[in-house]
């Protein structure tokens, strides 16, 4: 095995060898009107790393969602080991030996951990017990868990965690990850890589997905890339690149970013002054003594890893939760800390959370509802004597729709019937659409694919040329590294300089996001 | 002495229909059903188990018969919003109608006519001791069964893995279901379960509290008890801390007024109110655990994608 690590190339092809566990023979599922899977095949062996690709809305979900028995095919049959199988519920699947880490988290957040973990798990063992196997598996692999924290006070990177390691406890034959890196860290990230290749080792198939094409081709064994449902192609990813790949997954070509030339020399519109709070919650983190400054023209973003403070940080940014001292924020030369959200959208700021659905947008609402929620008081003419003007907020809708190319089935949606990706164009489109002369956004691309991450990117970088400031917390590196003319990384709520991002190197970044400057200059945190 | 223990008593014989009612509702709500007939259940309850003592002449198979009537009432229910996704509050509401309805039409023959009382069980060496004893250790079978219902229930759903699969579907359908978890098997086996505590609570009332049939003899205690659910942020003990202080302020206000303390009788008659409103709040001030305990599916209808 040691062997294929180090030549991918003719690896991939003995890999192909290995024995047939689940096989997808002429999937069909219909929605409505829309064909989500039209006769996908598609076969997983032990052993390998089998990439899934295709843009958002291409239909992988709905696949894996079969393979795993939460959805029921129309037409098409499944072979687990050469013999048919009717997979008609997630319970089957686990018994058969297929795990699942979803996307968009299974978790509940009222339980613990190890509740959590124990719910997946056939009945019988203690839970004092099953904490100890998490404490140990999660070492183990590298993705440390407390079992007894709730999940409600836990960053989405550690919830990833808890799906990864609750799927590693059901010692599956063949694990289903959606999008499993997208919260982690490089080093994370490289983590889980390690883990993936000692489960290979150990004969399990792997069935990945990602739009992190560089990772796919770093890690998996063959790829199968589909299109508006269909399959269009299965290949050797180590043999493509990864702009091969996101063409075949686009069916065009992805434009690289066009950055432009920074505004020179503007003054800071957006300034933390020695910004400090403590913690709201028993697991949330204390933010120590922030100061950073973001000019117009400029886009700066804040690396780290999740959990570090950068949902506290996003939180008294926007004004979700007040600062205690009204200095520490100045928005545009205005002291802020004490405003509300309505009052610094009013000073032409922009916010978009992490969570796009839920926080970002109300689901059960309709996309115009929505525009209403977070312009209703920023002097767009939404709201007249008290009165609604809904026609406005409807063509505000369409403005966005197209300026941002959301896709949706039908006009005006509620939120939550938009893929993950739309509804991120939407928010962010949402808050651009105003032309705001502070944005700051949070995860910008998560769980979004390549096309639409690109389009957001490309957004975010214009606007600041425009002579907006813009902040982006991201965890994504490639990410930070395409937007940011500067970077900053925050550790346990410390937050260093922010330093050139052409002087940056990753390896620096990661010994930051390590807490290597953490409290510089405070003598009892000096690493 | 006597005085002080007949007060306890009354105080315990207050209390027990509220906890039997609310206990069952707790569980149903903790899996994410929000039932308002616990009224009505109860007042069926209340009628059919007079109604059972009376035909048999015991009050054991009367308190049967009201458990009984309970889980009809709650079986329409569930079938109603859990099979045809009706819409829990409004069929709640109706389910109350539909009982205070019913149990006035069976329980007009019964007006008027000598019950039979859910005996006293003495338990042989302690109920004889003096002051507590009696009070203590010589109560009918529903109270010693609804306390230990609250030890029960806190044991399972804290302690054991159906009580996890409660909780867990109560706080995310979806999720649950995508682990397998039969969403609408559990939801049915918790509002059976509260419709048998809600029946037995009204069994009570008409067999132990005041052995007769009178119609709307319930008088608002289901709703009483659905407050006492939210207000003990759906936790068993603070329930039973709710449940037996409303009882306490409502019988201590009696006296008072049987003593002519010179306070407005309206007053004293909302204090139990006022008392209960104030006491759980303040216990249930720490917004983390209340967010942590609220069920989030709470009313929410389930409808499994396949």
């Amino acid at each position: 095995m040691q062997d294929h690590e180090t030549n991918p190339p003719p690896g991939a092809e003995t890999r192909r060898s290995g024995e047939v566990l689940l096989e997808a023979r002429g999937i069909t599922k219909q929605f409505g009107d829309v064909r989500a899977n039209d006769d996908v095949s598609l076969v997983l062996r032990a052993g390998e790393i089998h990439a899934l690709l295709g843009e958002n809305g291409a239909g992988k979900s709905t696949l894996v969602k079969i393979l795993y028995g939460a959805l029921e095919p129309n037409a098409g049959t499944l072979h687990w080991r050469g013999a048919p199988v009717r997979i008609s519920s997630p319970a089957e699947a686990r018994a058969l030996g297929i795990g699942m880490v979803f996307q968009h988290f299974s978790l509940f957040e009222a339980l613990t951990v190890a509740e959590n973990i124990a719910l997946a798990l056939p009945g019988g063992t203690p839970l004092r017990d099953l904490a100890k196997r998490i404490r140990s598996v999660s070492q183990d692999y590298g993705l440390a868990l407390d079992p007894d924290a709730i999940v409600a006070d836990l960053p989405v990177g550690i919830r990833q965690r808890i799906e990864i390691v609750r799927c590693l406890l059901q010692e599956p034959k063949l694990i289903i990850m959606d999008e499993p890196t997208s919260v982690l860290t490089p080093q994370e990230a490289d983590q889980l890589f390690l883990t993936l290749e000692r489960l290979t080792a150990e004969g399990c198939a792997i069935l990945y997905i990602s739009h992190r094409l560089e990772e796919v081709k770093r890690i998996c064994h063959h790829a199968t890339i589909m299109r508006h449902g269909k399959v269009v192609m299965e290949c050797d990813p180590a043999q493509e690149t990864a702009g091969s790949l996101a063409r075949l997954m686009v069916g065009s070509a992805v434009h690289d970013l066009k950055r432009g030339a920074q505004v020179a020399e503007s003054a800071p519109r957006l300034e933390l002054r020695g910004l400090s709070a403590p913690p709201d919650g028993p697991f949330s983190v204390a933010l120590q003594d922030i100061d950073l400054s973001v000019k117009g023209g400029e886009v700066v973003a804040i690396a780290g890893i999740a959990g570090n403070g950068q949902g506290e940080l996003f939180d008294l940014l926007s004004g979700e939760r007040r600062a205690q001292d009204s200095g520490a924020i100045v928005i545009d030369g205005t002291a802020s800390g004490h405003l509300g959200i309505t009052h610094r959208r009013r000073q032409g700021c922009g916010f978009v959370p992490e969570e796009r659905l839920g926080h970002g947008a109300v689901p059960g609402l309709r996309l115009s509802e929505n525009i209403v929620l977070t312009r209703h008081g920023t002097g767009d003419g939404l709201v007249r004597g008290g009165m609604l003007d809904m026609g406005l907020a409807r063509r505000m809708e369409q403005r966005i729709k197209s300026n941002f190319d959301v896709r949706m089935s039908h006009d005006d949606p509620e939120a939550r019937a938009l893929s993950g990706g739309n509804l991120q164009k939407f928010v962010i489109g949402r808050e651009l659409d105003r032309t705001p002369g502070v944005l700051v956004v949070n995860q910008p691309t998560w769980g979004v694919d390549a096309g639409a991450a690109a389009l957001i990117r490309q957004e975010l970088i214009d606007l600041s040329r425009q002579g907006s400031a813009v902040l982006v917390i991201s965890q994504d590196l490639d990410e930070i590294f395409e937007v940011a003319d500067r970077i900053a990384v925050i550790s346990r709520g410390h937050l260093s300089p922010a330093e050139p991002a052409v002087q940056l190197t990753r390896e620096r970044i990661g010994l930051l996001m390590g807490g290597l400057e953490e409290g510089q200059g405070k003598a009892h945190h000096a690493a | 002495m006597g005085g002080y223990e007949s007060i306890l008593l009354t105080v315990i014989t207050a209390a027990t229909p509220l906890l039997l009612a609310a206990i069952g509702e707790l569980v149903v709500e903790r899996s994410g059903v929000l039932n308002l007939g616990v009224e009505g259940m109860m007042i069926v309850g209340a009628v059919l188990g007079f109604a059972g003592a009376q035909a048999t002449g015991s009050a054991y198979i009367g308190a049967l018969c009201a458990l009984g009537a309970g889980m009809g009432l709650a079986l329409l229910f569930g079938f109603l919003t859990l099979h045809l996704v009706a819409n829990q509050v409004a069929t709640g509401l109706a389910l109350t109608l539909l009982g205070l309805g019913l149990a006035g039409m069976i329980g007009e023959a019964f007006v008027g006519q000598p019950g039979i009382r859910l005996e006293r069980l003495h338990i042989p060496g302690l109920s004889t001791l003096p002051f507590i004893g009696p009070v203590l250790f010589g109560q009918d079978l529903l109270v010693y069964l609804s306390l230990a219902l609250v030890a029960g229930v806190s044991f399972v759903l804290f302690r054991t893995r159906a009580g996890l699969i409660i909780r867990a579907v109560g706080d995310n359908h979806g999720s649950a279901h995508a682990l397998g978890v039969s969403v609408i098997r559990v939801r049915y086996l918790a509002v059976l379960f509260g419709g048998a505590c809600a029946g037995l609570a009204g069994g009570y009332l008409s067999l132990a509290y005041t052995p007769q049939w009178v119609e709307g003899m319930t008088a608002g205690r289901g709703w009483i008890a659905l407050a006492l659910v939210v207000f003990s942020t759906w936790r068993p003990l603070r329930l039973l801390a709710g449940a037996y202080l409303f009882g306490a302020v409502g019988i201590l206000q009696f006296h008072a007024q049987a003593h002519g303390v010179a306070i407005p009788s309206q007053f004293l008659t909302a204090l139990p109110y006022l008392a209960t409103i104030i006491v759980l709040v303040m216990i249930s001030r720490n917004r983390v655990l209340t967010r942590i305990n609220t069920p989030a599916c709470l009313g929410q209808p389930f409808v499994p994608d396949r």
